[in-house]
């Protein structure tokens, strides 16, 4: 299955990078979509059906959990994987994030066979 | 808060960062400790710690670096002769917030939880800087390639809030003279 993915993350090096490691780890990504914070990621799923979030916990204006929360309490978007990719380490944090629905939890400094074995996983 | 713990955690997380996103080297050289951080030129990289012990990291590195550690981060060409660019001020930027934020994950352990800021990030040269930190900062140099990189870290214990007086009323005003 062709798949379109949408990265959130305030660092356009992060952007820039997951979209390279992506598009190399031939897990048959068609089509990516950025977006800076939680606020721009909502926009951009208003105007694109997506079938993976790869989303950092700490930005601005909207934060990786509230989007995470957000996601899964509305019902187009509850079935939508969400992975968590963030400095953000602490056990509690992982909890908070799987408890809240996330499909994956990868922290950073992150290798790509860690993104691509992870997104391989979901589909 | 003990220096050596500190260097050990800036260490692991250098080095960390750099195998893994930078396929690079960072050789640790001898920590030192100043009140005032001496930076005054070249890409510096600053992250707010704050929770029970707060306070905050830096990175610092020349221009030539930076554009080094970006072309090998964004695995793009930055030339180190050329300007700065914003490519380069961001993959510094998340380069300290790797690096700054897998130290709070360690320290995390010994200090409780901690909240990061986002990154900031400067370029220039002959500024001056200034610390309202109660304590040192604890700086751990590392050479990359024949480069120097700086990881500065100040952390101190926060200071209490005031209890709330519960049952106390503010006076609506008070009457001079």
């Amino acid at each position: 299955m062709p798949l379109d993915v949408l990265i959130v993350d305030d660092s356009a090096a992060i952007r820039k990078i997951l979209q390279r490691v992506l598009r190399q780890a031939e897990v048959g990504v068609r089509e990516v979509y950025e977006a800076s914070d939680g606020l721009e990621a909502l926009e951009t799923l208003k105007k694109h059906k997506v079938h993976l979030v790869l989303a950092d916990v700490n930005m601005p204006n909207m934060n990786g959990m509230q989007l995470l929360a957000h996601l899964k309490s509305t019902a187009e978007w509850q079935q939508l994987p969400v992975i968590m990719v963030t400095t953000e380490g602490s056990q509690s944090k992982v909890m908070e994030a799987v408890q809240l629905g996330a499909a994956g939890y990868i922290r950073k400094p992150f290798s790509a066979e860690q993104i691509k074995d992870k997104v391989s996983s979901l589909f | 808060m003990d220096q050596a713990l500190i260097v050990k955690a800036v260490a692991a997380a250098t080095q960390e960062v750099f195998s893994t996103m930078l396929a690079a080297e960072a050789r640790q050289q001898a920590p030192y400790a100043e009140r005032i951080p001496n930076v005054s030129d070249g890409v510096v990289a600053f992250i707010g710690l704050a929770g029970k012990w707060t306070g905050a990291g830096m990175l610092s590195c020349s221009p030539g670096l930076a554009c080094k550690l970006a072309s090998q981060l964004l695995m793009a060409d930055y030339p180190e002769g050329e300007a700065v660019s914003e490519d380069v001020l961001d993959a510094v930027a998340e380069i300290a917030n790797m690096v700054i934020g897998n130290v709070k994950n360690l320290l995390e352990e010994e200090l409780g939880p901690m909240g990061m800021s986002i990154p900031t990030v400067i370029f220039g040269r002959n500024f001056t800087t200034r610390s309202v930190a109660q304590g040192e900062w604890i700086v751990t140099p590392f050479d990359c390639s024949g480069e120097r990189l700086e990881v500065r870290l100040c952390l101190a214990p926060a200071r209490e809030a005031a209890p709330l007086r519960h049952g106390f009323q503010a006076p609506e005003y008070v009457a001079l003279g």
